[in-house]
C-alpha cells in the first residue's frame, strides 16, 4: 500500500468535486474491494475521500412505482428488504450467492457495481495485464483463462466482471443515477454503465472523472418468477462460472435472462428473449451469438445452455 | 527405552485416561484467542521491527541488478537484505532451492531481498520500490513434456519388481490400463509462516510456526553457518502445517538475517499470495496403472508408473507407495521417476505418496470391478493380504482393512447402490455411491520427553513436539496422567521448545504414536525414580489417585516428589519391528455425490469411513483429525489445483480466492467409525497414526460416487464441472 491522504465529504457534490479537484483521488466506500487492491498496489491512489457518511443509505420508493437504493446501501441490507425480496427476488438471490456474510456487511450498492475483474494476472503485479498497466499485454489471453470471458472480449482483454448483483439488476432495467463534480446529476442505464474492454480495457464504465454514483433505481416491479442461478466450482465463496438472471412470466412482456460469467459487464441480449418457447436452445444461441471461447473456457457455451434449461425447468415447476 | 519387542501389558492399558474422549486441555487458550502464535510474540520481542520479503518476479534467472537505493529512502527503513550484503550463507541439505536467492534465481517468488521498517505498512511499501533486473532464463514447467526420460528417483523402493508382471498382466483375461493426472496442491494452512527474530550477541531465537524443532535448529545452522547450539527455536502453537511446516522457510532465514542486520528483533510473515510460490507444494503427477485379474476377481498382475517434477537435486512424489502394500497379487511392478522442473519446491504435504497415490489406484480398482462385474467392495476384500506381497515372509503387525470395508458397507447402506451408473435421482441430482480403501504407512521416530511432579503433585511435561492443530498436548497430558495416575487438570504439558527433549515432532503421522511412546518412557524413568526414592520396588509399584503404593505403603505423589520435586527423562527409540512387519493404518470410505444433471456441478451428500490406526489415544482428537483429512479429500478430488501457467513458470491462481479448498457448504455430515484395535509391534502405546489417513483414499471414493452418478469417468483430478460436462448426456 502506498501511503495517501484521506478526507471526509460532507455532501455527494463536494465529494465528486474533491476527487475530481485531487489528482490520483478515489472514492472509498464499503473498502472491500479497493483496500485489498491497493495492499496489493494494483491501486495506488494518492488520495481517498471517505463517502460513507454521506447518508445515501436507504431503499425509498419512488413516483413510477419503483424502488431507489442509495449509494451506500450495504448488500446485506438490500438482500434483506422486503420489498427487494417480494417484487425483486432476483435480485435478492444475486446479493446472497455472492461473497461472504462479513464482505456482504460491508459492501455497498455502488462499489458492488464499481468491483474490478479476478483476472489472476491483473491480481499479480510482476505479470503484463492491460487493465492494470495500460500497454503492457494481456497475459490472460493464452495463460489460464478457464474462467474468463467469451463475450465482447477484445485482443487487449478477456476479463470478466464478478459482480453477481449487477447481473440482477441487468435483468431488472436499473438505472444508475449520479452526481458530476459540477453538481448536476445524470441517469445511465444499467446497460450503458460497464463497458467492453476494447483496446481501452482500464475504462470500464460510463463515469467520468470525478463523476459519483447516488443511487440505483429499479422501475415497478414486473411480477414473474425471479430466479438466481449461479454455476460455480465450490458451493460458496466463489465467483460464477456462469450465472443466470431469469425473470419469467412477467406481468407485461417477454422473460428477461441476463448472464453473469461471460463478459467484462453483465450480459444481456434482449432479441434472446424473444426466443423462449424455442427453450434454451434458441434462447443461448442467440445471447451467446459472436462468442469466442479459448481452449479452456469453451465449455461455457454449452454450461449457458444447460444451466438455462435447468432455469426454464425450475420456472416451469414454481 | 528401546522397543524392540512387542509391548506386553502396561499401565496404558488401563484405559483410566487414555483412550477417553477428551477435549482439548488447550481449547479454551484457542477459543479465547489466547494461545500466542508466532506473529503475536509482542511480549518477547520488544522494540521489534517488521521484515517484509520481496519474492522473485521472474521463475528462473539471474538477477542482474538490485537496486535499494529508492527503498532504502523510504521512510521509517532500518535495513534491507540481499544477497549481496547477507554475509556467507550455506543451504540446508533439508532445502532443494536456497531461502534467499541470488544472483540465481530458482523458482518464482524465491525472497530476493527482505525490507525492515518501524512499521509493516512502511516495509510493504518499501518492499515495492525495490527494483530487481533478471536475466531470465528458459525453464521448464511442464510435467507432461518433461516426463519422457524421467529417471528412477534417488530412495529405496523407487523401482521394485517381483514375478513377471509383463507376462501375468498380457495373460489375465480382465484388464485396466489406465493413466491419471494430480494437479499440484497447496498446504493452505490457516496460519501463514511467520517469525520473530531476535539475537543476543551471536545467540538467535526464532519464534516461529514449525513442525519440526530440531530439524528447524539444524537447518538454520546449516543455513546460517552457525552452531546449533547458538539458535534457540520456540514454537509451542501451530495453525497448520500439512508438511508445509517440516522445514524452516524464507520467513524464519530471512527474519534472522534482517534481525541481524536491524541490530533488533524483526518480525515476518508471509503474506498470502507469497506462500503458494515461495514456499513448498505437493507435486503433480502422472500416474499409469495396469492391474490384470483372473475372471473371480484376483489380482494376477499390478503395475504402478509414476511421474513428478521438482528443482534439481529434490525428490519425487512417491505415489506408488500403497500399491507395494495394500493389495495381494503375485506379479508385480512399481516405478517412480522424476522429472526435473523448474516450479517452486516440490515436498510433502499431508500423506505425501499415499494422498495423490491411492487418488489414482482406487479408481483403478473401481474400473477393474466394473469390468469384472464384481462389487468393488468385494474386489477389494478378495484381494486383501495379511503380508508384504513383495515380501511374503513379512508379515502385517495388524490389518483389519477388511473389517473396515464390511463394517463401513454395513453401516453406509451400500446395498442400496446401483451397479450400473446413472441409475439414482433425486430432483435435479444424479445421486452416486462410491467407495475406496485408505491406507497410509505407520512410521515411528525416536521421541523425548522429560517428566517432573513438583510437590504440589502437578506433574509438568516438556518436550518439544509440537502441536499443528492436531491435539498433541491433550494426548501427551493423557499419557502422562496416566502414567502418574493423576487427573488430566494434574498435567501441565510444555511443547515446541528446543531446550526440551528433542521429539519426533510432527509429521507423516508419526507424532501421535511416537511423542506420547517417547512420555511414556520418561514416565517409566519417572516411576522407577520415584520408588526408589521411597525404597518401593519399581516393577511393583502402582501409580493411582495421586499415590504411590506398594504392598500396604501408599505416599502422596506430591510427598514423594519432595520440595525439590523429581524427574524423570528418556528417548523411546524404535529397533527392527518396521522392519520384520509392515506397520501401517488402514480404512474405508463411503461416499455419496451428487451431480447436477444440467450443470455437471459436484456436491458430495454423505461421507463416512472406518478406520483400523491401533489404539486411538483420544477419539475427540483423532475424529477431528480424520474428519479434517477427508474434508481435503473432497478438495483433492473436485476443486484444488495450483494452475501452472507453463509460459511463466509460476502458479497463477496464488490466493484463498482462485486456489479453493472446500468451504462448510460443501462438506457434508461425515460419519467416523474407529475400530477397537492394538498394535503391539508399534510401541508401548499400541497406537498408529491417523492425522493423514482420513484423506488416503477419500479422494478417489468421491470420484467413483462420481462416476456412480452419472457415468462419466474423469482420470484428471480435480472433478471439475466442464470435465463432468464432456461426457454428460444431454437433458
Amino acid at each position: 500500500m502506498k501511503p495517501f491522504t484521506y478526507e471526509r465529504a460532507a455532501s455527494p457534490a463536494a465529494a465528486a468535486a474533491a476527487v475530481a479537484r485531487t489528482p490520483g483521488a478515489k472514492f472509498v466506500a464499503g473498502g472491500t474491494n479497493l483496500l485489498d487492491l491497493m495492499k496489493l498496489q494494483i491501486e495506488t491512489p494518492r488520495h481517498l475521500v471517505d463517502v460513507n457518511r454521506l447518508g445515501l443509505d436507504t431503499i425509498e420508493p419512488t413516483a413510477e412505482g419503483g424502488i431507489r437504493i442509495g449509494a451506500l446501501v450495504r448488500n446485506t441490507a438490500l438482500a434483506a428488504d422486503a420489498r427487494v425480496r417480494r417484487d425483486y427476488g432476483v435480485l435478492s438471490r444475486a446479493l446472497v450467492s455472492g461473497a461472504s456474510g462479513q464482505l456482504r456487511n460491508k459492501a455497498t450498492t455502488a462499489g458492488n457495481l464499481l468491483q474490478r475483474t479476478r483476472c489472476p494476472y491483473f491480481y499479480d503485479t510482476n505479470q503484463p495485464c492491460n487493465k492494470r498497466q495500460p500497454g503492457s499485454g494481456c497475459a490472460a489471453i493464452g495463460g489460464f483463462n478457464r474462467n474468463l470471458a467469451i463475450l465482447g472480449t477484445s485482443k487487449d482483454c478477456i476479463a470478466t466482471h464478478p459482480s453477481d448483483m449487477a447481473v440482477a439488476m441487468r435483468a431488472l432495467d436499473a438505472t444508475v443515477e449520479t452526481v458530476m463534480p459540477n453538481g448536476q446529476t445524470r441517469r445511465i442505464a444499467i446497460a450503458d454503465f460497464h463497458r467492453l474492454p476494447g483496446s481501452t480495457p482500464w475504462v470500464e464504465t460510463a463515469l467520468v472523472a470525478g463523476e459519483m454514483i447516488t443511487a440505483v433505481t429499479l422501475p415497478a416491479p414486473v411480477g414473474g418468477t425471479h430466479i438466481y442461478r449461479k454455476v460455480r466450482d465450490r458451493s460458496s465463496y466463489a465467483f460464477a462460472t456462469i450465472s443466470v438472471a431469469a425473470v419469467l412470466r412477467p406481468t407485461n412482456g417477454t422473460a428477461r435472462f441476463a448472464f453473469g460469467g461471460l463478459a467484462h459487464k453483465p450480459w444481456r441480449v434482449e432479441a434472446a428473449e424473444t426466443r423462449v418457447d424455442g427453450g434454451a436452445k434458441a434462447i443461448a444461441a442467440a445471447a451467446l451469438a459472436g462468442a469466442q471461447t479459448t481452449d479452456q473456457n469453451g465449455f461455457k457455451i454449452p454450461l449457458v445452455e444447460r444451466t438455462l434449461a435447468s432455469v426454464l425447468a425450475e420456472g416451469a415447476a414454481a | 527405552m528401546k522397543f524392540e519387542t512387542p509391548a506386553g501389558t502396561n499401565p496404558i492399558d488401563q484405559r483410566r485416561v487414555i483412550g477417553k474422549p477428551t477435549p482439548r486441555i488447550d481449547g479454551p487458550l484457542k477459543v479465547t484467542g489466547t494461545a500466542p502464535y508466532a506473529f503475536e510474540r509482542n511480549d518477547v520481542a520488544p522494540g521489534h521491527a517488521y521484515g517484509v520479503i520481496v519474492g522473485s518476479a521472474v521463475a528462473k534467472g539471474r538477477i542482474a541488478r538490485i537496486d535499494t537505493a529508492d527503498a532504502a529512502r523510504a521512510p521509517g527503513v532500518i535495513a534491507i537484505v540481499t544477497h549481496e550484503n547477507a554475509g556467507k550463507l550455506g543451504k540446508a541439505k533439508a532445502h532443494t532451492a536456497t531461502m534467499l536467492a541470488g544472483p540465481m534465481v530458482e523458482h518464482y517468488d524465491q525472497a530476493v531481498a527482505i525490507v525492515v521498517a518501524e512499521t509493516f505498512e512502511q516495509a510493504r511499501d518499501a518492499a515495492k520500490r525495490v527494483r530487481v533486473d533478471y536475466a531470465r532464463a528458459k525453464g521448464r514447467y511442464d510435467l507432461a513434456a518433461a516426463k519422457a526420460g524421467a529417471p528412477i528417483a534417488p530412495g529405496d523402493k523407487m523401482k521394485t519388481a517381483v514375478g513377471d508382471f509383463a507376462r501375468a498382466f498380457a495373460a489375465a483375461p480382465v484388464t485396466v490400463d489406465a493413466t491419471y493426472t494430480t494437479p499440484d496442491q497447496s498446504h493452505t494452512m490457516m496460519e501463514p509462516h511467520a517469525t520473530i527474530a531476535a539475537w543476543d550477541g551471536d545467540t538467535v531465537t526464532l519464534w516461529t510456526s514449525n513442525q519440526m524443532i530440531a530439524w528447524a535448529v539444524r537447518d538454520m545452522s546449516e543455513t546460517l553457518l552457525i552452531p546449533k547450539e547458538k539458535i534457540r527455536v520456540v514454537s509451542p502453537y501451530v495453525g497448520g502445517g500439512f508438511g508445509g511446516k517440516l522445514w524452516v522457510r524464507s520467513d524464519a532465514v530471512m527474519a534472522a538475517l534482517a534481525a541481524r542486520a536491524a541490530k533488533r528483533p524483526v518480525k515476518v510473515a508471509l503474506a498470502r499470495a507469497q506462500i503458494m510460490n515461495n514456499t513448498t507444494h505437493r507435486p503433480a503427477t502422472i500416474q499409469r496403472i495396469r492391474l490384470g485379474a483372473d475372471r473371480t476377481g484376483k489380482i494376477t498382475a499390478i503395475a504402478h508408473q509414476t511421474w513428478s517434477g521438482d528443482l534439481p537435486g529434490g525428490g519425487p512424489e512417491t505415489a506408488a507407495n500403497q500399491t507395494q502394500l495394500l493389495y495381494a497379487g503375485a506379479n508385480r511392478l512399481t516405478e517412480t521417476r522424476l522429472a526435473v522442473l523448474d516450479l517452486p519446491e516440490a515436498n510433502a504435504m499431508r500423506a505425501p505418496g499415499e494422498a495423490p497415490g491411492m487418488m489414482a489406484l482406487e479408481v483403478a480398482m473401481d474400473e477393474l470391478a466394473e469390468k469384472l462385474g464384481m462389487d468393488p467392495v468385494r474386489l477389494r476384500i478378495l484381494n486383501d493380504t495379511q503380508v508384504d506381497p513383495e515380501k511374503p515372509e513379512r508379515p502385517f503387525s495388524d490389518r483389519h482393512l477388511v473389517r473396515c470395508l464390511e463394517e463401513g458397507a454395513q453401516r453406509f447402506g451400500w446395498a442400496r447402490r446401483s451397479a450400473t451408473p446413472g441409475k439414482m435421482r433425486d430432483g435435479r441430482w444424479l445421486v452416486g455411491m462410491g467407495v475406496a480403501a485408505a491406507f497410509r504407512n505407520n512410521m515411528n521416530m525416536k521421541s523425548g520427553a522429560r517428566v517432573g511432579v513438583d510437590r504440589k503433585g502437578m506433574v509438568t511435561v516438556a518436550t518439544d513436539m509440537t502441536d499443528i492443530g492436531t491435539g498433541s498436548y491433550t494426548i501427551i497430558a493423557q499419557t502422562a496422567a496416566e502414567m502418574m495416575g493423576v487427573p488430566l487438570d494434574k498435567v501441565i504439558v510444555l511443547l515446541g521448545d528446543s531446550r526440551f527433549p528433542e521429539s519426533a515432532g510432527s509429521g507423516g503421522q508419526w507424532g501421535g504414536n511416537s511423542s506420547t511412546a517417547g512420555v511414556y518412557a520418561a514416565c517409566v524413568d519417572l516411576r522407577r525414580r520415584i520408588a526408589q526414592k521411597l525404597g518401593f520396588d519399581a516393577d511393583r509399584a502402582t501409580f493411582a489417585d495421586g499415590k504411590v503404593s506398594d504392598g500396604g505403603r501408599s505416599v502422596d505423589l506430591a510427598k514423594a516428589a519432595g520440595d525439590d520435586g523429581i524427574s524423570g527423562e528418556d528417548t523411546i527409540e524404535f529397533g527392527r519391528l518396521n522392519d520384520d512387519y509392515a506397520q501401517a493404518t488402514f480404512g474405508a470410505h463411503f461416499v455419496e455425490a451428487g451431480v447436477d444433471a444440467h450443470t455437471g456441478e459436484i456436491r458430495v451428500r454423505r461421507m463416512s469411513g472406518v478406520y483400523d490406526a491401533g489404539r486411538i489415544l483420544n477419539p475427540v482428537s483423532a475424529r477431528s483429525q480424520v474428519i479434517g483429512g477427508m474434508s481435503m479429500g473432497i478438495g483433492a478430488a473436485l476443486m484444488e489445483d495450483a494452475v501452472v501457467d507453463p509460459r511463466f513458470g509460476y502458479f497463477v491462481n496464488h490466493d484463498l480466492a482462485e486456489y479453493h479448498v472446500p468451504v462448510h457448504l460443501d462438506v457434508p455430515h461425515q460419519e467416523v467409525v474407529f475400530l477397537d484395535t492394538l498394535d503391539d509391534k508399534t510401541s508401548p502405546m499400541k497406537a498408529k497414526g491417523v492425522g493423514e489417513l482420513g484423506m488416503c483414499g477419500a479422494a478417489a471414493a468421491v470420484a467413483n460416487a462420481v462416476y456412480n452418478a452419472c457415468g462419466v469417468r474423469i482420470r484428471d483430478y480435480p472433478l471439475t464441472l466442464d470435465k463432468v460436462l464432456k461426457g454428460l448426456a444431454r437433458v
